[in-house]
């Protein structure tokens, strides 16, 4: 379904602000799989995502979708595949705009945007009747601009928005990471069941060691743009919270031992 | 009352330039200078089109497919070439300045005898209101002449505006005003947010270079320096129409750009008649503007630093 092979990208190359964000990562997805993406800050995470949905080319490596390089294909032409939710609750939607006309415009995901208007009656009572089984109180407010709710409101929106026909893929990045707990709570429910529902290919990027093992059938964890560990079947099942937790802890010290190594080369010998 | 339904007419005229500006500066948020030149370019091209006794219909609709040209070329260089938005719009104004030239040949053509417009209107008067050439209205007379001419523009902005409404309204429409609102999002749901801004840019200045057709007709010459300080006078226009009616429902703006342009255009009018200098317009539009722009800030700093009972201050 989803193969990424060997991908590399750096941003600012050549340059002080050289960063070499994704360095040669590889997975596939098989169709209705649900990949976790774990990592510390700056580890890659939302750059692997970015390089499938295409807001940036990558330098060299491989992407395919259902069979289809999508690598030369620019961000808008991969939307017909991909439905996405943001790290930032912002992002998602348009403020400026009804709750009603969001949704119209994504349920032409990737389709022809003619000349035909984009709401009328029987479209609106289809589009409150789905907004309603958020059960967030939004149906109520079909008209009022986006810009008025809260977080945790246009998350749920954008999610809604993402699968409202169902994509080959759905990318999820720290969805519910700007969220107080209890908004999360209902934002990951509401995540869980479109995917069972629609048995959704599902790419989520987390900070919560709960939600990663909670849900999901495979883990990934990345530290400086490469995939360091890789959990699935049973080893996946059968991880805790604590598991990964210490996993990051004995990152961290590899790290420090790292640099005092470093430290002490450079002592010793420049 | 002549000099209060003059007003009122080129008022509805500045209607399409603000129109122009609303589509730009507000839905594309995108500050396209382009006016100051597509506006002349509107009125060139109008008037060197009725010397060559070209039908009004035809040389106005020819203006504003001539004022989208120059509106992709911006949103070309901005989406294409990254040139920043102020610039490209700079770059496309300054190269219409010469081919505003070329295009009158002269820097003034001035329309005597030619059919525009403003004479095909004139020509229903009678049919309109009889041989009485006197219509009184509000206590006051006016000639029927003038009534016509302005319900006649009065007609064209409200099918215009209705059009522009029910675009909006559409898929692509719906898409245009996302992608000023959010372009990554509408990105992310499949459109291509580079044609999107430029069509925008056109779309918004083949009705500022209409405006400038219709000006040049009504006004009875076109000037090369007649597209100076639009985009100003837009935004003021728009600022006055979105104090009226607020900035949330496109149903009301479209109207309220309408009178924006119409309640601006008569307190020049009054303010000539008490006596103002008509060079300082443009440095009066100006201030009006910069006011708007920062009142609203400096009013929230103020309550602010009350809110705070001077703690502000310190920091
Ligand atoms: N467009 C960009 N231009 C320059 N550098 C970038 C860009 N996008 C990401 N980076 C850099 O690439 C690295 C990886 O960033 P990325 O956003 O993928 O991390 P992340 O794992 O999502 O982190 P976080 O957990 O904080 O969201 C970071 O050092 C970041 O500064
Ligand atoms: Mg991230």
């Amino acid at each position: 379904m989803l193969v990424v092979n060997n991908i590399f990208k750096t941003f600012n190359p050549g340059t002080p602000d050289e960063v070499r964000a994704l360095q040669g990562v590889s997975f596939s997805l098989d169709e209705g799989g649900f990949l976790v993406v774990i990592g510390t800050n700056g580890s890659g995470k939302t750059s692997l995502l970015n390089a499938v949905a295409g807001s940036f080319f990558i330098d060299s490596g491989e992407i395919l979708i259902d069979g289809v390089d999508v690598g030369p294909m620019a961000e808008h032409q991969r939307a017909s595949l991909i439905g996405r939710v943001f790290q930032n609750p912002f992002l998602g939607t348009a403020a400026d705009m009804t709750i009603e006309e969001n949704l119209t415009l994504a349920a032409k995901r990737g389709k022809r945007r003619g000349l035909g208007l984009c709401l009328n009656a029987a479209a609106a009572a289809g589009i409150k009747e789905r907004v309603k089984s958020l059960t967030m109180a939004l149906e109520d407010r079909m008209t009022n601009i986006v810009g008025s709710l809260s977080g945790g409101q246009r998350q749920a929106l954008t999610l809604l928005m993402a699968t409202w026909s169902k994509p080959k893929l759905l990318l999820l990045d720290e969805h519910t990471a700007a969220l107080d707990p209890k908004t999360a709570k209902k934002v990951v429910e509401l995540t869980e069941d479109v995917i069972k529902k629609h048995r959704l290919t599902t790419l989520m990027v987390t900070h919560s060691m709960q939600q990663a093992v909670n849900l999901g059938d495979r883990i990934i964890m990345m530290h400086k743009g490469r995939i360091v560990y890789d959990f699935k079947g049973d080893e996946k099942r059968l991880l805790r919270a604590g598991d990964l937790l210490a996993l990051f802890n004995e990152i961290r010290r590899k790290e420090q031992i790292d640099i005092s190594a470093a430290e002490m080369l450079q002592r010793n010998y420049i | 009352m002549t000099i209060f339904i003059g007003a009122f007419i080129i008022g509805l005229i500045l209607s399409f330039l603000t129109i122009g500006v609303f589509i730009s500066f507000r839905v594309l948020n995108f500050t396209d200078i382009t006016a100051d030149g597509s506006f002349a370019l509107g009125g060139a091209l109008a008037a060197s089109l009725l010397v060559m006794n070209i039908n009004p219909a035809l040389a106005v609709v020819f203006a504003f497919l001539g004022g989208g040209l120059a509106g992709s070329v911006t949103g070309l260089l901005h989406t294409h070439f990254r040139i920043p938005q102020l610039l490209s719009g700079i770059l496309v104004m300054t190269g219409l300045y010469s081919i505003n030239l070329r295009i009158m040949g002269k820097s003034n053509i001035p329309l005597f005898s030619e059919k525009t417009v403003i004479s095909c209107a004139d020509g229903w008067t009678t049919a309109f209101w009889g041989a009485d050439k006197k219509i009184g209205i509000f206590g006051g007379q006016i000639a029927a002449a003038d009534m016509t001419v302005l319900l006649f523009f009065l007609m064209m902005i409200v099918f215009f505006g209705g059009a522009l409404y029910f675009f909006f309204k559409t898929d692509m429409g719906a898409a245009m005003r996302a992608t000023g609102s959010n372009p990554q999002m509408i990105t992310a749901l499949g459109v291509n947010t580079k044609a999107m801004i430029i069509l925008g840019i056109a779309l918004s200045n083949g009705f500022i270079a209409l405006s400038g057709a219709l000006l040049a007709q009504y006004q009875g010459f076109a000037d090369i320096q007649m597209g100076l300080g639009m985009f100003v006078l837009g935004i003021a226009n728009l600022i006055i129409g979105e104090t009226l009616v607020g900035k949330k429902r496109l149903g009301l703006i479209l109207p309220g750009v309408v009178l924006g342009s119409i309640l601006f255009r008569q307190l020049v009018a009054v303010a000539l008649r008490l006596g103002m200098n008509p060079n300082d317009l443009k440095l009066i539009t100006a201030i009006f503007v910069l006011g708007a722009l920062i009142l609203p800030l400096e009013i929230e700093k103020f309550r602010k630093r009350k809110r705070l009972g001077g703690n502000a201050r310190r920091q």
